[in-house]
């Protein structure tokens, strides 16, 4: 059943193509279904490699494929393949991706009611999920490369869908040309890889003896740069908040769920290469992102923002992990994740839905009893991104704070950071939660708030349950529950494992646990009870995110543009007019030699003659 | 008596079975011309298309089994060795019989719109394919000179059947009177080599040239030079191409096509026979000067060919510079350049055919300025892609065969050493490439005042486009069984 891999990536690229050459004859809402229907196929297909997958022995590779389909670019001593790999990693990956990807495709044929390129959205939807299987199925950097730039276009388009509006388009606009920054990493990384080792094969690269120190380190952190752009780290991260221009559904796939933690796959991959010092950069970035975003998410007052920068605050947990050599952890959190916050968002996007496009949380409140199926899924997605007991975010949100801890040099103050940002989360969600579902009614008495169409509560309750229950994939209680960690082994050169005694992880999980209770009661008494003053709490330092965003516009705006100026200048006049003065002499060239074209006979003969008698002297005197 | 005996005329042997291919097109146009004569009234357009058709096709069958024989038995000759039968001499018959059955087809429509009678048009039209045919086949120059003859008179009669046009006739005229002074060049340079060599046999020439060492080569010199010149003409290279954009102009467009690409390959199969298979020992000699003509053929293709306004002259200076490319190949004188030459060509003949199928198309066939192309794009989506593609490929865009064809021209010539021309082909590359953009332009850009003129296209066009493309792609995306072919079909000499 292994075989079938290569369904998973094509079946979502037939449903692109059929929307790309039909879409307009099938308009809504079956253009939506049919997207919808390739992307359940797929999921479909993904379940059936699994147990094919799992059928397999777990020991020495057995559960390692790959599916070559043919050479793509063979260039001399470089050999390009276009071929898929199969392991535990990207079949983990492709189940939510596509898992996940499909609800949300069910959700948008509802979201996206009335809206006019409405099978085109559908169509970027489709095409999306294939280029992010590529990039998860690729046996090879390249491979992977090209749907790492697939995804980055489609979240592109995405983006920027409703381009009339200026400021989706100036969105779009900045995701891409930010996330170019990640791309010449990635390249550049790819560069170094294939000169050191010779090889950009996933499996080669594993099996090759390692880089050297500082080769090592480069390689790594270029691989991390690549990562940062596309996972939205410091100092890369501005696009992720601005993307929120995009229709909700693609927040919640794209920006949340599924493109944004590539990185983390990236690394991951890649995590025979990367060196203890580009380890020791990557946690400490990540663990500075996961506060900052933390902090900047407490002062927004956007119900998709707050979001946003919550998934960056997330995203950093991630890399966190990853820098402490917990890769398990960085996925197991990658999937938890995927399903709060896809929660998260497509329940904001209700909520949206239903206010009528409004998104500002101040003109929100009390809308649990307009909208009780929303409401109650979001506030199970709440209780799992705030770290409470059982639900999903807490196993994998404490299993990287252990890792953290445990980390060889600085541990104790990553885990400090970490912990502060449990705290923060949970008492920013507290407030969000708060502010749209408790309280009195602040909305205008001309707006009616109302439950959405069964197609988009059905994504929220099966994620819902996946949210509360997610966590039961690796329940670190019994070692045999550790599922994922055991499913994922096989991958690893040097496997994860905490050495920690069982009183210390008891301490470690109560503590966060408290923080997370903490946060959520500093809310509650702030923003439910009223006892604290709230207009302390939302500083317009917060609000502006620290103002990283505008110093940025700033330099870019400022002596940015004067060196831009001076590129484009270069470019006109020295590129162009090379290209431009080639041109003129072509067309002087040309105009030399029109008037031979004379159209008469006689001299078309003459022309003959004296270029038979030009090749005559040449060659009987050898002249050549 | 028994002198008699001695006089008695004993006929070389002759390979009946190696002949069939050109027989069957002989046969084929006599038939046509002894029905239209004795019923001309039951003598219908579509009766004269399928019998050109089932000739084509099935010399085709007959060479496709010649083509299994040779690769089976080895190359052989027929006729006293006047006649080859290898590789190089079938795959130039199968190149000649697909061009054959698309012009047939392509005529079909054509025929009937501007009013040409079909039956001599199309006996004319099989006749040039069995002198194509003999022409890429032959071992001796005489032979190979009959056959010219044969493709060409053929041709001169085609473009001034459409009597209608005024052009026609001019162009006629002046291809033929050039293409006699050509001739004239090709015929002393044969007298010459006889001369030099005491022989019209090009086995005998290969040998005489690599056993004798000459204390005065002059009179071989002058020879290659006139037989350069004459077959210069033929495939118009420059400085011998000025009567290519009048008279591709002129021509009926389904005739124009023909032209390109059957007059073109037999020319450059000549070449390649006399100078790459007998002239092998001397190829110092002859090298340079073909690399100038090269050079200059490129530049003057594509320096001319953007500053024409009419689509039809256009083409005719990109089929000069695709010239110039093949002589590149030609150049090389290794087995790799020759087969890049025999690749190139095969491929050009899709091109070439699928985009003079929508010339003719393009209502009637008087200008062509590039205005009537404006807005295609939206009144034919589907033929305008193909269109585009078929320029793409000229342009030499990858994916497409033109550009594996040039990137095994410029290969070849990298491998010579030859950096001079592999860097002017690729420039001119790029110059050509704006000529062909601005017609694909021309198609998209919309341009509400400049409406175009809708034509009716026929089935046929379609299916010739269709097929043309789609060749054209296959050869792109997979070229290998085509490089392989060109490979196998590398030219030998036999010896009778």
């Amino acid at each position: 059943m292994v075989e079938l891999v290569w369904l998973i990536p094509m079946l979502p690229l037939l449903g692109f193509l059929i929307l790309l050459i039909t879409g307009h004859l099938l308009g809504e809402p079956r253009a939506g279904w049919v997207a919808t229907a390739f992307a359940g196929a797929s999921f479909i297909a993904t379940l059936i490699v699994l147990v094919g997958l799992l059928g397999k022995d777990s020991h020495a590779g057995g559960r390692s494929y790959e599916f070559v389909l043919f050479e793509w670019l063979p260039a001399g001593s470089l050999k390009v393949e276009a071929g898929f790999l199969l392991d535990p990693l990207s079949i983990t990956m492709a189940l939510f991706v596509t898992g996940v990807g499909a609800l949300i495709h069910l959700y948008s044929i509802g979201y996206m009611h009335g809206d006019e390129k409405y099978s085109k959205f559908f169509l970027y939807l489709n095409l999306f999920l294939f280029s992010m299987l590529m990039l998860v199925f690729g046996n090879n950097l390249v491979v992977t490369f090209l749907g790492w730039e697939g995804v980055g276009a489609c979240s592109y388009f995405l983006i920027s869908f409703w381009h009339r509006r200026e400021s989706a388009a100036t969105a779009g606009k900045k995701a891409f040309v930010t996330n170019r920054v990640g791309d010449w990493g990635f390249m550049i990384a790819t560069f170094a890889i294939w000169s050191a080792l010779g090889t950009v094969t996933y499996t080669e690269i594993a099996n090759s003896p390692a880089m050297s120190a500082a080769t090592g380190t480069a390689v790594s952190l270029l691989l991390f740069v690549a990562a940062a752009g596309k996972s939205a780290q410091l100092p890369l991260y501005v696009w992720l908040p601005d993307a929120m221009e995009g229709p909700t559904p693609v927040s919640a796939m794209v920006h949340a769920a599924t493109m944004v933690t590539s990185g983390v796959y990236l690394l991951v991959r890649m995590n025979n290469v990367l060196t203890d010092d580009a380890l020791l950069v990557i946690a400490v970035i990540g663990a500075t992102t996961a506060l900052f975003a933390a902090l900047c998410a407490v002062a927004q007052h956007d119900i998709k923002r707050v979001l946003a920068y919550s998934t960056v605050s997330q995203l950093g947990y991630m890399f966190l992990a990853i820098g402490s050599g917990a890769y398990v952890a960085a996925i197991f959190h990658v999937i938890t994740h995927a399903f709060f916050k896809a929660l998260l968002f497509l329940g904001s996007g209700s909520v949206i839905h239903g206010m009528h496009d409004e998104q500002d949380m101040r003109k929100m409140g009390a809308l649990r009893i307009a909208m009780p199926i929303t409401g109650a899924t979001f506030i199970i997605g709440w209780l799992a991104i705030a770290g409470v007991p059982p639900f999903a975010g807490f196993w994998s949100k404490d299993e990287i704070l252990l890792a953290a801890w445990e980390q060889k040099n600085i541990g104790p103050l990553l885990w400090v950071v970490g912990l502060v940002t449990a705290l923060l989360t949970a008492y920013y969600m507290s407030r969000q939660v708060i502010l749209v579902f408790f309280g009195d009614q602040r909305w205008d008495d001309d707006v009616h708030p109302h439950e959405s169409s069964w197609t988009m509560t059905t994504p929220l309750c099966v994620l819902a349950v996946a949210a509360a229950a997610g966590g039961a994939i690796n329940l670190p209680l019994v070692k045999d529950w550790l599922v994922l960690e055991h499913f994922l082994e096989p991958i690893f050169h040097h496997p994860h494992h905490f050495s920690s005694g069982t009183a210390t992880k008891i301490a470690l999980a109560v503590i966060s646990v408290a923080a997370g209770l903490i946060g959520i009661s500093i809310a509650v008494l702030s923003w439910m009870k009223r006892r604290i003053p709230t207009d302390r709490l939302e500083p317009e330092f917060l609000e502006n995110a620290m103002y990283v965003d505008s110093s940025y516009a700033r330099v870019v705006g400022g002596p940015g543009t004067t060196g831009f100026q001076k590129t484009a200048d270069f470019d006109r006049r020295i590129v162009d007019g090379g290209v431009n003065g080639l041109a003129r002499a072509v067309m002087k060239l040309g105009q030399l030699i029109q008037p031979t074209q004379s159209g008469y006979m006689r001299n078309y003969a003459v022309g003959v003659a004296l270029g038979a008698l030009a090749i005559l002297v040449v060659l009987a005197w050898g002249l050549l | 008596m028994a002198t008699q005996s001695v006089l008695a005329f004993v006929g070389p042997s002759v390979n009946w079975w190696a002949l069939l291919p050109q027989m069957i097109l002989l046969g084929a146009a006599l038939l046509i011309m002894l029905v239209s004569a004795l019923a001309p009234k039951q003598t219908s357009t579509p009766f004269v298309t399928v019998t050109t058709m089932c000739a084509a096709i099935t010399s085709y069958i007959v060479a496709t089994g010649l083509w299994n024989d040779v690769q089976r038995d080895g190359p052989s000759s027929s006729i006293a060795s006047a006649f080859g039968i290898d590789g190089f001499s079938i795959f130039f018959t199968m190149l000649i019989l697909v061009a054959l059955a698309a012009t047939a087809l392509l005529s079909h429509g054509y025929l009937d719109k501007e009013g040409i009678d079909a039956p001599e048009f199309h006996a004319l039209l099989l006749c040039s394919a069995a002198g194509a045919i003999v022409m890429a086949s032959a071992n001796d120059l005489v032979v190979m000179f009959i056959g010219l003859e044969a493709l060409s008179i053929g041709l001169y009669v085609m473009i001034a059947m459409h009597d209608r046009r005024q052009e026609a006739r001019e162009s006629a005229i002046k291809y033929f009177v050039l293409g006699a002074f050509s001739s004239a060049f090709l015929l002393y340079g044969i007298a010459l080599t006889y001369g030099a060599t005491g022989s019209t046999n090009l086995i005998h020439i290969r040998d005489y040239l690599g056993a004798v060492v000459f204390r005065d080569q002059h009179l071989l010199m002058a020879a290659m030079a006139l037989l350069l010149v004459g077959l210069s003409f033929k495939v118009a290279a420059a400085p011998f191409h000025f009567w290519a954009p009048d008279v591709y102009q002129g021509a009926p467009s389904p005739v124009t096509g023909w032209m390109a690409s059957v007059a073109k390959a037999a020319g450059f199969a000549a070449l390649l026979r006399i100078f790459f298979a007998a002239f092998a020992s001397h190829r110092i000699d002859w090298t340079p000067i073909v690399s100038v003509l090269a050079a200059v053929t490129l530049v003057v293709g594509a320096v001319m060919a953007i500053l024409q306004n009419d689509v039809k002259r256009m083409l005719a200076f990109s089929s000069v510079s695709h010239a110039g490319y093949v002589l590149i190949a030609v150049q090389a004188a290794t087995d790799q350049g020759t087969a890049a030459a025999l690749f190139y060509l095969f491929t050009y003949t899709f091109m070439v055919l699928g985009t003079f199928a929508v010339v003719g198309a393009m209502g009637r066939d008087d200008d062509h300025p590039l205005a009537n192309y404006a807005g295609l794009g939206r009144s034919r989506p589907v033929l305008a892609i193909g269109f585009t593609i078929l320029l793409l490929a000229q342009a030499g865009i990858p994916t497409t065969s033109g550009f594996v064809a040039k990137f095994q021209v410029i290969a070849a010539a990298v491998n010579n050493k030859n950096y001079v021309l592999a860097g002017l082909a690729m420039i001119t590359a790029v110059v050509g490439a704006f000529m062909y953009l601005r017609i694909v332009m021309a198609m998209y850009v919309d341009n509400e005042e400049q409406k175009s003129s809708v034509p009716s296209w026929h089935w046929s066009t379609k299916v010739v486009v269709i097929a043309m493309v789609g060749f054209t792609l296959l050869a792109g995306l997979v070229p290998q069984f085509l490089i392989e072919f060109a490979e196998d079909a590398v030219p030998i000499l036999i010896r009778g």
